[in-house]
């Protein structure tokens, strides 16, 4: 009980000190005080035990948890692939928990980007088309199609891979095809889980570097889910699961990436063995 | 009993899976049993002795049919049987690592076979016999039977047959599943769904000329089958635009997918439009893996629109062309003046050839004007040397070219005008007049009339007696005088009355009606001359009739045979066919699932994506209709030409009927196709 009084007045400082940096930036996403719960009253599994953060137009934040923790719930959540059983979540104001049908698919396709762990890239598509996809299902013209797919292949040095099929491309490729066809309709958010856990480390590198790209010059914003350090570094702000509750969470400040991912460690070791052994 | 409970768990928990098997299954075993059943239910009807035999044959030639049928179901159920085992390698490679061996899953499937096997046998039977109800009235209605008295059939020794035939085709296909699973690996059990589908992509230039190439075969092979019909002059050369048909189809289908893409992608509007792309991808990716099938697919569609259209319609005219061809009831006829060396004939027979029919039959006590009404005499005449060769004149050679089988050494048939004009107006038909030296060709045969028409048309000059003759009209007259079930007449050659005299006679006939004005009368008179002629033919007189009854009989039971015969193979190609691009369809569901829920994630319309695989299954199931339906367009002409003494009245209607048995079995199944995949893609 002592336990629960606590975590709630940790809770509390942490939405007080978010609602004083609103003034300074609009809030793209807020999530208010969510619950999901899996199975029935004799076996109850609370995936996500009351969540409750915001994130501001264009920050990169990494979600970090260990496997079972909630962060993936959390995403399916926000992205509306998965509904909440109580609580709110608000994208540029609208409470996307009150959407359904259509409006949540129209929602996914205007709103948001997703970037996957295994890229979700259709296989009979090249990656042109892959790219495509996502704006002729908003009935984008062809021209804008093919000046908007030049600028994003410039951006994320894909150019040289567009009209080849997904088999033909390394995971790093890949992903860098899926990050394109996250961002090619100008998303107020952009949903990446786990975006490295399918590549070596060279090509996570590149892939983050993009991200980070996105995020200082294209404005982009960002929510990551990772349970790998490294990765989690390259974000402006890191929020830590455990448990289906925030744990703890820090912000890079002026700190530079190394720094970052040194404090990164030391919360990680706070958290306990679970995340270590992710590492 | 451990394995035998888990097969009916996997039996009901894939059920859905299983649907589309379960239903051909169960149609499969259906139509087979309805048409064993046939046989016991001709029993039923009161028919002539000459139906009978012909019923006898129907049923004979049905179970002969129905070993080649079981061939094609026992494919088709390997067939499926390794679909749904390859969309359950998962679950056998759980099996196989939790350490239960390969014996044991053997048994499973052995299991699960039995179960399905007589499930779909007893439901198929259950169906069958309801069926096979229905099916009785078309029989009696087929043999003009009575409907009134409608009695409840069960076929025992059907029913025992389907069992024995299907019980055959069940163990094969468990052996089949046996050698599957002993040649299996562990890896690719457990990781075979993974295996990245390497997308094949064709050089464009070169579908390009291999479609335009294929399409050019076959315009050449459709030419060869209707206009360029005449260079088809033997048998065994159909087989030349038969073959160019099938590997044109198979180039075709090999080379349009890239084609397609190619002009749409060009098309960059329409290609990147919603989901067009996708939907686009999705049927060339599965047209490029399935060309093979897709060839036999089409070939079979061919067969049965070609085998049901031209049944139905061999069917239709039969019966319209019984009220046309035999407007009268008995037609008798006997040679005359035969000499010892015209064939081996006996003495009395010899003899017999000096006098009439009318003598003859008088001779053996059939009152002629007690019997008949309505009667007309008349003689068919000969000249010496006149054969079909020589009545083809000058064109003889150009015909003999493209002709090479017909019997040119016949004599031709001449009759006088005078007796021909009798005929023609007991039976509804035009009379003419001849001048002196005037003749004019009665046929109703189309192609002797194409040929005897070029003659007409260019000399036609006919010499009987030393005397010379010109046609009167530069075409033959539609007409006969044997009545039929078919138009066979060849050609007569109707001249003036004194153009020939008695020592030509080599024919004599007596038409007419019987004098009796109810069935069982009519039949009564039939059955008597039938008598006497049977037992003076050969042995003492040649003589010989044509009755309407006995023409009637004998088209009712081959119009039935054709029709049972047609509809048995029609429907059994059609449900082969169209279950196999169902299969094929929902084996790929998996895959379709990953890739639609990806779309979903991206944000596409719940209905869009409907769409998207509805226009995805439609076109899959519609393209090789639509090409079997090109094929079938020459096909049916074709056909038209082949049965052409049978007339193509019923062409039209019959057309219809098959396009409804199409648009039901094949959009059932699509629907069907349609529905469990939305199923499949709708699970999260």
């Amino acid at each position: 009980m002592f336990c629960k009084v606590k975590k709630t007045t940790k809770l509390h400082n942490f939405v007080i000190m978010v609602s004083e940096r609103r003034d300074i930036l609009e809030s793209i996403l807020k999530i208010e005080q969510i619950e999901k719960y899996y199975g029935n009253k004799s076996s109850l599994t609370k995936a996500i035990n009351n969540i409750s953060f915001e994130v501001q137009e264009g920050e990169f934040v990494a979600i970090m948890g260990a496997s079972g923790s909630g962060k993936t719930t959390l995403l399916n959540v926000i992205s509306t692939i998965d509904k909440v059983t109580s609580g709110h979540i608000y994208v540029a104001g609208e409470d996307i928990t009150k959407l359904k049908g259509n409006k949540l698919n129209q929602f996914r396709r205007e709103e948001l980007g997703f970037i996957f762990q295994d890229f979700n890239l259709l296989d009979t598509l090249t990656a042109y088309e892959n790219i495509a996809l996502a704006l002729s299902i908003q009935n984008t013209a062809v021209k804008e199609i093919e000046e908007r797919i030049n600028k994003v292949a410039r951006e994320l040095s894909i150019k040289d891979v567009l009209n080849k099929y997904p088999y033909q491309m390394s995971g790093g490729q890949k992903q860098r095809v899926a990050s394109a066809r996250a961002i090619i309709t100008n998303p107020k958010l952009i949903l990446a889980d786990e975006p490295t856990g399918a590549l070596d480390s060279k090509s996570a590198k590149m892939l983050l570097e993009r991200f980070q790209y996105l995020n200082d010059t294209l404005k982009a914003t960002i929510l990551m889910v990772t349970h790998d350090a490294f990765t989690a570094s390259y974000a402006t702000r890191v929020i830590f699961i455990k448990d289906g509750k925030v744990f703890n969470e820090i912000y890079r400040g002026e700190a530079s990436r190394k720094e970052f991912f040194d404090k990164i460690i030391d919360v990680v070791t706070l958290l306990g063995g679970d995340l270590n052994d992710a590492l | 009993m451990m394995l035998c409970k888990l097969s009916l768990k996997n039996i009901k928990k894939s059920f859905k899976d299983y649907t589309i098997y379960f239903f051909t299954l169960i149609l499969g075993v259906a139509i087979f049993y309805v048409f064993n059943a046939i046989g016991s239910q001709t029993v039923l009807i009161n028919t002539t002795k000459s139906t009978y035999e012909i019923i006898d044959l129907m049923v004979n030639m049905l179970s002969g049919v129905s070993v080649f049928v079981s061939f094609i179901l026992g494919f088709l159920i390997i067939y499926a049987s390794r679909f749904l085992i390859k969309r359950r390698n998962k679950e056998f490679g759980i099996y196989l690592t939790l350490g239960m061996s390969k014996r044991k899953i053997s048994m499973i499937l052995f299991f699960e076979t039995l179960f399905i096997g007589l499930i779909s046998l007893i439901v198929g039977l259950g169906v069958g016999v309801v069926l096979s109800q229905l099916m009785s009235i078309l029989v009696a209605n087929m043999f003009d039977a009575d409907m009134t008295k409608f009695t409840f059939t069960f076929s025992t020794s059907a029913c025992i047959k389907t069992f024995i035939y299907f019980g055959i085709m069940y163990l094969l296909v468990m052996l089949f599943n046996v050698y599957t699973i002993s040649k299996c690996k562990l890896i690719s059990l457990l990781y075979g769904a993974k295996k990245a589908e390497k997308v094949k992509l064709k050089n464009q230039v070169i579908c390009t000329i291999i479609f335009i190439i294929s399409v050019i075969i076959l315009g050449i092979a459709y030419y060869l089958v209707t206009a360029g019909f005449e260079f088809l002059d033997t048998a065994d050369k159909i087989f030349i635009p038969i073959v160019m048909g099938i590997v044109s189809t198979f180039f075709i289908f090999w080379s349009v997918s890239g084609l397609l893409l190619n002009i749409f992608m060009s098309m960059k509007k329409t290609y990147y439009k919603g989901l067009n792309s996708f939907i686009l991808r999705q049927f060339s990716s599965k047209i490029n893996t399935t060309v093979f099938s897709m060839t036999i697919i089409c070939l079979m569609l061919f067969v049965t629109v070609c085998v049901l259209s031209s049944a139905l319609s061999i069917k239709n005219s039969m019966t319209a062309n019984l009220e046309e061809l035999a407007p009268v009831d008995i037609e008798l006829y006997k040679m005359l003046n035969l000499t010892p060396e015209d064939g081996e004939n006996t003495n009395a027979v010899i003899e017999d050839s000096k006098f009439s029919v009318r003598d003859t039959l008088e001779k053996n006590n059939f009152n002629i004007s007690e019997k008949l009404m309505d009667v007309v005499e008349c003689y068919l005449y000969k000249e010496e040397d006149f054969t079909l060769a020589k009545s083809l004149g000058g064109n003889l050679d150009e015909i003999l070219k493209k002709y090479r089988y017909l019997k040119y050494d016949s004599l031709q048939n001449i009759m006088k005008i005078s007796d021909y004009n009798k005929i023609a107006k007991l039976y509804g038909n035009e009379t003419y007049t001849l001048d002196k030296d005037e003749y004019l060709i009665i046929a109703d045969f189309e192609s002797m009339i194409l040929i005897r028409n070029q003659v007409l048309k260019e000399n036609g000059i006919i010499t009987i007696q030393g005397k010379d003759y010109s046609p009167k009209y530069k075409e033959c007259k539609k007409g006969f005088v044997e009545i039929s079930s078919n138009h066979i007449n060849d050609g007569i050659f109707i001249v003036p009355d004194d153009a020939v005299d008695e020592s030509m006679q080599y024919g004599n006939m007596i038409i007419g009606n019987y004098k009796a004005f109810d069935k069982d009368g009519k039949r009564k008179i039939n059955d008597e001359l039938q008598k006497i002629t049977s037992k003076l033919w050969n042995k003492e007189s040649l003589i010989s009739m044509n009755s309407k009854i006995d023409i009637a009989d004998n088209s009712i039971g081959l119009g039935a045979l054709v029709t049972f015969i047609g509809l048995y193979l029609g429907l059994i190609f059609l449900i082969s066919s169209v279950a196999i691009l169902s299969l094929k369809e929902l084996s790929e569901s998996t895959d379709n699932k990953m890739r639609f829920l990806m779309l979903r994630k991206i944000g596409v319309d719940e209905k869009l994506l409907n769409q998207a695989l509805f226009r995805q299954i439609g076109i899959f199931f519609m393209f090789p209709l639509l090409i079997a339906i090109i094929h079938s367009i020459f096909g049916i002409k074709f056909c038209t030409i082949v049965l052409e003494s049978f007339g193509t009245k019923g062409l039209l209607p019959s057309i219809i009927m098959t396009a409804i048995f199409i648009v039901v079995i094949y959009g059932g199944y699509f629907l069907l196709t349609y529905y469990c995949s939305k199923n499949i893609i709708k699970e999260k």
